[in-house]
Formats: C-alpha cells, structure tokens, sequence
C-alpha cells in the first residue's frame, strides 16, 4: 500500500488545532516521571479523590445497592446499609425500567430531572423545568453539544473569559468556530472589564466574525473569582444588548471560599431581572457532580439547563442527544443525590453534613495556605482562590529565564513548570494552557493536596523557586513584585 | 512523545496589546460599568435570536437518528395517555421494539458483573465480614483485584484519559484470548460506550463533504448521522438482501469507483458484524475478501462488533477482523483497522452503563496522539463502564466460584434470544407479503413488507414514508414500537421495519398474534 489511509497530513485540520494543555505536555512529561519511580504530586486537573479525598459515604451505598439490586431482597442487608440508603436505592430503581443496565431516556430519566428542577427551584427561588435540564456523561459533553450546536462555522465567534478552562477553546477549534478572548483583569481580582468585552466584540465583528454566545465560568477556572450579583447583570444585559446566548459554567457553585459573595446563579439574576430580558435572553446553565465537595469526577455525571431556547432548537438539541442513546444511569442517580441529599432527621444526615463540612472547611484553609505561601515568594503575586478548585499564582521569570526557555524551544512558563516537576514532583499546567496576557506567566495548580501534606508541597515549591530565582535572577535580593 | 506546541500567549491576541502595568494599581473590587452604550459598538447584521432554527448549526439540522425518533415519540405520547386513562387504546401497554435495549424488557444482567461493581463502588464493604453471605467469593477477590489496580482504589477519580491501565491490559488479555493474536493495552481506548469512538473516527476522517466513508445500506443510523454531523459524505454500499443480507466485494468496488470518480476521498470501510439491523454473520472467507480489498484501495476498516457475542446459528462463527487480516499476515504496516466493542449488547445487556472501547492499530504514532489528545478534552470515560467493559472480556473461567452460575445466566439469555429470534423470524415469514431474512446474530430482525400501491397513496397523503405509515399503524393499534425501515435505508422502493427480538419470552406470543391480527387487518384494508 503506498500511503496510508490516514496520516498526518490527511487528518481533520480542526483536530490538529485542538490543544489541552491540562492534561498535555506537562502531565506527560510527570507520567513518564512517574513510570521511572519518582513520586508526583498531581496538581494539574481537579481531581479530588486521587489526592485523597474520600467519597461521601451515602452515595456510594445507593449505587452500590443499585447496582445489585438482589442485595435488596436478603435480609443481610440491613447489616451493611442504613434504611434511608435502602430506601432511596429502591426508589431510584422505581424511576428506571429495568435498573441501571436499561437505556434511560436520551435526556436522563425524568424523576432525576423534576429532582435537579426541584433543586433549582429552592436555590434561585424560581420555578425550572424538568423538560429543559438534559442530563449528560459530565457537563464537558454538554459543553460540547451546546457549542455544536451553535458553531456553524469560522464566522462564528465565542466570547471566552481569558485565562479559560481550556475545554472551550479546544471546542471551538475543533467546531470550525473562532475563539474571542475577553481577559479578566488580574489586578482587579480577574474581574471583567466592560470596556473589555465591548472592545473584544467590536474587533471580533470588524473581522467580520457574528459573536454567537459568551461564557462564563463563575466560579472560575483557572482564576477562581466569584461573580458579584452586579457583575452578572452587567453581563446578562451585555448579552442581551448584544445578542449572544450565555453559556454559565457554574460546575463550582458548591466551592465557595469566602462569605462577601457567595455563588448566585445567573438564571436567578436573570429572573430577578424580570422584563422582556428574563423572557428573551438565552441562557444555558452547566453542573457536574465532579467538582463542589462530591468531587465525583470518574462517573462522569453533569446536567444542562436550557432558558429561553426555542423549542425548535431544543428538538435539535434533543435529537444530537439521541444518537447517543442515553447519559449513563449510575451517575444520574449520583446527580439525583446531588441536589437532594440527606434531610435532617435522615439516618445518615448527621455523617453526611459531617462529611461534607470537613471538606469544604478543608478546602477553604488550603485555599487560604495555598494562597499565603505564593504570596511569600518575592516573585510571586498570586489572587485568593475565592472559589472553585485552583491557584493561579503569577510569576515574574527573569529575562534569563525566558532566554533559556526559547533556547529550549519551549514557552518560558512551560520550562518552568517542568523544572518544578523536576525539582519537586509537582504537576502543575502552565498558564499558557489557559491563557494571559503576553510576557505575563503563570501556572495552575489545585488546592486538593492533602491538608497535611499543604505546607511541605508549599515549602517545597518555595524552596524550587528560590533556586531557580538564585540561578537566573542577575541581581541578587531582586526586589519584591 | 508528541510535543505540543504550547504558545505563551494565547492563539487570538487582540489587535492591540496588553502592556504590563510599571505599578500595580489595586483595585476595589471591579463592578461593571453600569451602562454599555450600545451606540459605540459596531453592529453588523444581528440575527433575531442566537440560537434558533435558522442560525443553528445546519448539520444538526441534516442528521437524523430514527431509533429514537417520529415513532417513538409518538409511542412514550400513547404511553402517557394510557396511563392517564387506562383503556383509551385498544393494547393495555407500548411493547417497544425499537432499540436494543434488553434490560428494560426484563433481561436480567450479569449476577457476578454486578457483584463486583457493587463493591468496587463501595469499597468498604470489601472490609466486612458480613459480604461472604452476600457475595461470590470470587467477585470479592476481583473486585480487590480490580481496586488493586486503580490508583489510590479512588473509582471516583478521573482516570487515564485511555482509560486505567490495568483494565487495558485485561481487555487486551481478553482479545489475545479471544483472537489468538496479541493485543497492545496502549491501542485501546476506553469509552463512554461504543458510539463516542465512533464520532471519534469520523472526527478525525472528515475534513469536508468531499471525504467519504463507505457505510452498508442498511446500516445503524449512528453512522449516517455522525456522518452528517462532522459534515462528511456517506457512500452507500448494498447488502443483498436476496442472499441473506450478503457482502459482495463487486457491490463495494462499484460504489468505490463511483464515489473516487465524482471526486470524492473515500477514507474507510464500515462493516457491521455481526449486522444491525441485519444480523447477518459474515463467512470468514467474505470477511478476507474485505480485508484484502481494504488493503488494496487504503481504506481503513471501522469494524462495528458490539454484537460479537450475540451469534444464534451453530453454523457461523464471530471473527474479529483484526484476527481475520493478522491471519492473512498482515501487520499494522498494511492495513489500518478500528474495532468496536461495548458492554451494552451481547448477553450482559448494559446499555445504561455506557461502557466500550476501540481498538486502533496500524495508526502512525503522531495520529496516535491526535486521538489521545482528543480523548483527553473529555478526561475520561466513567470509571464503572471501564470495569464492566474489563469484566466482559474477562469473565468468571472454569474453577471460578461464579462460573457455573454464569454459564447458566448467559447461556439461558442466549438461548432464548435464539429462540425469540426464530419465532419472530417465523412469524414475519407467516404474513402476506412479508419476508423475513433469518437473524444470524445482533437483536433485530428486518422483514420487507409488500406494500400495496393504495397504502403507499394512503401514505403519500399522509404525508408520510410508506413504511413510516405501516409502523405508525401498528403502533396505534397494537402498542407495538418497530423502527421504519427508512431509519436504516434501504433499496430504494422496498419497505422494512426494524424489530428487536427483546420481548419476554412470554410475550412474544402475544406479540405475533396481536401483530398478525394487525397485518390481516392491514392488508384487507389496503390489498390490491
């Protein structure tokens, strides 16, 4: 055969263009690390249970009890789970026919649905409906049906908050889409800027490109900055002024580290609104039982809820959902769980709030010793985590530093993201895997390393840094960022 | 290993640059400006409203999947009416026959599959003296096993965006075992079902309309409309329904050239084996011709073989066409190949689980990448789907504590898959002007139905496909749910349906009565 079918040169182009730096580059390099002996701490994706992180504990005993069904018809059983385990195992079997090995609806089962609904009532004070919350196999396939969707073309434009969690960027690359940062300012607690996104919209038409949609990641990723209220109005009424539907990925409602804001949906702002705007703005709404303190990110369990979308394009949106069949069910039921837990007076209450609180606390005072050690590197600026999962310390790398990197042929905070590795074993994803602005870098790492393990990561890091810093910086004692 | 270039800063830098403040100024925390004036942005033409019927993607618009379409829709609408007013229909419940879906027709799963998910999704049941008298010794010892291979036992943690390495290697166990041919781990990808590997294939493929894939008529509709979706062609090749639903080499060679002499790059083969919705099990020597065609024309072969353990005649056998073109002594070096598996057919039914794999072989290590690269945008497949997909590979062997009970559970499903298979077969045979292709293996049986020319003007009038009309007949007065034939395709002028051979054993008498009664009253409606 004289050439192959498919080689390189005859792939998809959009494919090529995908780029994902989360697990790319650097988390390569820290797996090859690993296979050859070295311990890596894993600090480049928010993956709460392989750092630890316990599962919550009545979930997992009514997926099991789901999982085999026959446990539920011995008498043992009552030995080895709680009645309000057994209970809602048996209920959740009620909802499906035929288990968890049926196809459910392409949707998700319904009373899964009227559950989200119901919880999404409660939270924002306003009525949802079941028949617009698809269930999906973890919120990115949402992400990415919603963007295809959406993207006919190159001349379609999606604005993205930079830095971004690089799920869109390589969507929209590998959609045919044209990607239109909008950049949150780091020295204003990655705020946005209005001036901003009206000018990224401008120059995005003046090439000629139709601005479609617009994210929004609150809490954020990589940034972690929760939206005020005023914020998301501002951005609902930009939307709305502008046209774009609004794509709110708000997967870390649940990790909210400080009490000045605390998460607010952008449908409830939307609401609040009233008027034409509540009506008309198109909003589409993505969780995930991934994140928050359930941190469940192997079932691969998240929802969509869709406002004001006309109901011809939920059709569409339906039909793509069916040529996959079915989100899978275990995980449904694990969302179900989710945005219904345990209720006081609930035999399992008092464990689950138990385990809950532990680790929101925990994560809180991380993010806080997180934060606190980057900041005491003389070279280093870093944001509080208000929320989500991740630092995003900025780093001032000498400009011998940024010399040997191009030498290396390799972006200056790449190389310096895998010297840390090197030095320490800790793999983070350099900023440009995210996005910032140009000669500025810096690096992502998550706060989800065991408590007691923070300080000795932290010091170590510290400890990498100040070499590095001896060995590039030309003036000895350089002066504080 | 592919480096990728990661760029400082990011791809579409706006027109002017930022510059690094010489001070930091700190702001308050940042409140939008509370008016944008809209007069200063330029507006090009707006569209009325972002996302609609008119400015949504348009090949979402084109593709189609009728398994889960017009029909159905119109069956959960009966099903909805008859449980608000019970005997408002003349059926008392929707029988749907639609989709392959066994478990929610009452098939029951894998005892020892369910064992070990179960305690690998609690582990700490694996501490409890109690589990003896709950569970197989041996699922206890394989779900240790299991965890054992999981790093820190976290089955709640993203995994290896292929999918856990030790699963991998049991998978490829299963296939060495299977094929008699060694299986790497690193080839396999590891999916939320079979269907994402495919959209994953046709991702890769499809540059534009010009690329083609050859794709058997009449095929699961998840090819047509992946097809559509990246915005491909689909070049058609007819399977024979006089002979069984046979492959002929000729018919693939004809519609090759056409297809490369309309300009089209036809970039790989579709085969379905064992079929859907034909359920034809291809002969060893068909499936040789096809692997050396292949080879000749540089197409690579997307073999579908969820249904590889659903074979119901004892005179054929499934084989994988990696084993097939590794026993003509063809290595990765001549032929590319890509097979399908999934734990949502065969005998353990788990289609809400959403578990598969792909195997890639004869892929240049930089396409490698693309894939992996690919597979990483989503992280990974659900941690639970990668066990049962481990699990099917590699079930409870002679001397296992489960073995017996195991055997008996498969092969009384299967046995009576064989069964309903002939009856139904038999059935569709018995009515006028229906004939009916034996179902070798899958879960479908696909009769052609003579349609009357008057029915066929009923149709038209109705606004509706011929077969489309028969289906909705019968649904409305039988409560039975067939897919039409024109879901799947077929040659143009003839009419099928697609139906499962998943009905309770128990019912299907009822089925082929009440479908009998319906057909009679059909054809005295409509008879020439």
């Amino acid at each position: 055969m004289s050439s192959k079918a498919l080689d390189y040169e005859s792939l998809n182009e959009n494919v090529k263009k995908v780029q994902y730096a989360v697990r790319g580059e650097l988390y390569l390099r820290a797996s090859e690390l690993e296979k050859e002996g070295k311990k890596i701490i894993f600090t480049n994706v928010g993956n709460p249970h392989a750092l630890g992180q316990k599962p919550l504990t009545f979930p997992r005993q009514v997926v099991a009890l789901c999982q085999a069904p026959f446990l539920l018809d011995d008498s043992n059983v009552s030995l080895l789970f709680p009645a309000d385990a057994i209970a809602r195992a048996k209920h959740y079997l009620s909802y499906t026919s035929g288990g968890l090995g049926a196809y459910s609806d392409s949707r998700g089962l319904l009373e899964i649905r009227k559950e989200v609904a119901d919880f999404i009532g409660r939270r924002d004070g306003y009525p949802s409906d079941p028949e617009l919350i698809y269930l999906t196999d973890g919120a990115s396939k949402g992400v990415m049906q919603l963007l295809n969707a959406i993207i006919r073309g190159q001349g379609d434009g999606i604005l993205v908050p930079v830095p971004q969690y690089p799920l869109y960027s390589a969507a929209i690359a590998l959609f045919g889409g044209s990607f239109v940062p909008y950049y949150l300012e780091e020295t204003a607690n990655w705020g946005l800027s209005a001036a901003d996104l009206g000018q990224s919209v401008a120059q995005a038409r003046a090439k000629g490109i139709t601005v479609r949609a617009m994210v929004i990641i609150n809490p954020g990723n990589p940034t972690g900055q929760c939206l005020s209220e005023a914020n998301l109005r501002d951005i609902l009424q930009f939307c709305y002024q502008e046209n774009l539907v609004l794509l709110g990925d708000e997967v870390y409602q649940q990790n909210i580290y400080q009490d000045e804001r605390p998460f607010i949906s952008a449908k409830k702002v939307l609401m609040d609104m009233g008027g034409p705007i509540s009506r008309e703005l198109q909003l589409v709404s993505f969780h995930t039982v991934s994140k928050g303190y359930w941190g469940e990110c192997g079932q691969r369990g998240g929802y969509f809820e869709m406002t004001n979308i006309p109901s011809r394009s939920v059709e569409e949106i339906y039909k793509v959902a069916s040529i996959s069949l079915s989100p899978n069910v275990p995980a449904q039921i694990f969302m179900g769980l989710m945005v219904n837990p345990p209720k006081p007076g609930d035999i399992s209450y008092d464990q689950f709030v138990r385990e809950s609180k532990g680790i929101l606390e925990s994560l809180r005072r991380r993010a806080r010793i997180m934060t606190d050690g980057f900041n005491s590197c003389m070279n280093v600026v870093c944001n509080f985590t208000e929320g989500a999962m991740y630092s995003f310390p900025q780093i001032r790398l000498p400009p011998r530093a940024i010399e040997d990197a191009k030498k290396a042929g390799k972006a200056a905070d790449v190389f310096y993201c895998l010297k840390l590795l090197e030095a320490t074993g800790i793999s983070t994803v350099p900023g440009s895997g995210f996005g910032q602005k140009e000669g500025v870098f810096h690096l992502r790492t998550t706060i989800l390393p065991a408590e007691e393990d923070m300080l000795e990561i932290m010091e170590s890091f510290k400890k990498f840094n100040n070499e590095f810093m001896e060995q590039y910086e030309d003036h000895p004692g350089y002066p504080r960022m | 290993m592919q480096n990728f270039s990661v760029v400082s800063s990011f791809p579409l830098k706006p027109a002017c640059t930022f510059t690094i403040p010489k001070y930091i100024v700190k702001f308050p925390p940042l409140r939008l400006c509370s008016r944008l004036h809209t007069s200063s942005l330029t507006s090009s033409t707006m569209d009325p409203s972002p996302l609609t019927i008119d400015t949504i993607n348009p090949k979402v618009l084109k593709c189609e999947y009728a398994v889960r379409g017009e029909v159905v829709t119109i069956a959960q609408r009966l099903q909805q009416e008859l449980k608000d007013n019970p005997g408002s229909h003349p059926f008392e419940e929707i029988l749907y026959c639609n989709i392959g879906n066994p478990q929610s027709l009452g098939q029951h799963p894998i005892t020892f599959f369910r064992e070990v998910l179960a305690l690998c999704d609690h582990p700490f049941l694996l501490d409890k003296s109690e589990i003896s008298c709950l569970f197989s010794a041996d699922s206890i010892r394989r779900a240790q096993k299991i965890l054992g291979l999981i790093p820190g036992k976290a089955t709640g943690a993203y995994s290896h965006s292929q999918g856990i390495k030790g699963l991998r290697e049991a998978i490829a166990a299963g296939i060495e075992a299977r094929d008699g041919f060694p299986s790497n781990p690193d080839d396999i990808f590891l999916t939320d079902g079979a269907s994402p590997g495919v959209h994953m294939m046709m991702r890769l493929l499809i540059r534009s309309e010009s690329d083609g894939l050859l794709c058997p008529i009449p095929q699961y509709p998840l090819y047509s409309a992946s097809i559509a979706l990246h915005g491909g062609t689909l070049v058609p090749y007819y399977l024979n329904e006089a002979t069984g639903w046979g492959l002929d080499i000729s018919e693939l060679k004809k519609q090759l050239h056409a297809a490369r002499s309309n300009g089209m790059s036809v970039r790989a083969l579709v085969v379905i084996n064992p079929g859907n919705p034909t359920g034809q099990v291809l002969t060893e020597e068909n499936q040789k011709q096809i692997v050396e065609f292949c080879k000749k024309e540089g197409l690579i072969i997307l073999a579908d073989e969820v249904y590889q353990a659903n074979v119901y005649v004892p005179e054929k056998q499934f084989h994988s066409f990696k084993k097939v073109a590794r026993s003509m002594g063809y290595g990765e070096k001549e032929i590319s190949i890509v097979s399908f598996h999934s734990v949502s057919k065969g005998f353990y039914g788990e289609c809400g689980k959403r578990g598969g794999y792909y195997e890639v072989t004869g892929f240049s290590a930089d396409i490698r990448a693309q894939i992996y690269k690919l597979a990483s945008v989503n992280l990974c497949s659900n941690i639970a789907g990668q066990i049962l997909a481990s699990l099917i590979m590699n079930p409870p062997k002679a001397g296992d504590d489960s073995y017996e009970s195991y055997l008996a559970e498969r092969d009384g499903i299967l046995s009576s898959l064989a069964r309903r298979a002939k009856t139904l077969e038999d059935a569709f045979n018995s009515l006028e002007g229906v004939t009916c292709n034996k179902a070798e293996g899958a879960m479908y049986l696909f009769p052609q139905i003579y349609l009357p020319e008057k029915a066929i003007k009923a149709a038209a009038a109705a606004k509706t496909a011929p077969d489309a009309f028969y289906c909705k007949r019968l649904l409305n007065a039988t409560g039975i749910v067939v897919v039409p034939g024109t879901g799947f395709g077929q040659v143009p002028g003839t009419w099928h349906f697609r139906c499962t051979v998943l009905p309770q054993e128990e019912k299907i008498p009822a089925v082929v009565s009440r479908l009998s009664e319906f057909h009679e009253d059909f054809m005295n409606q409509f008879r020439d």
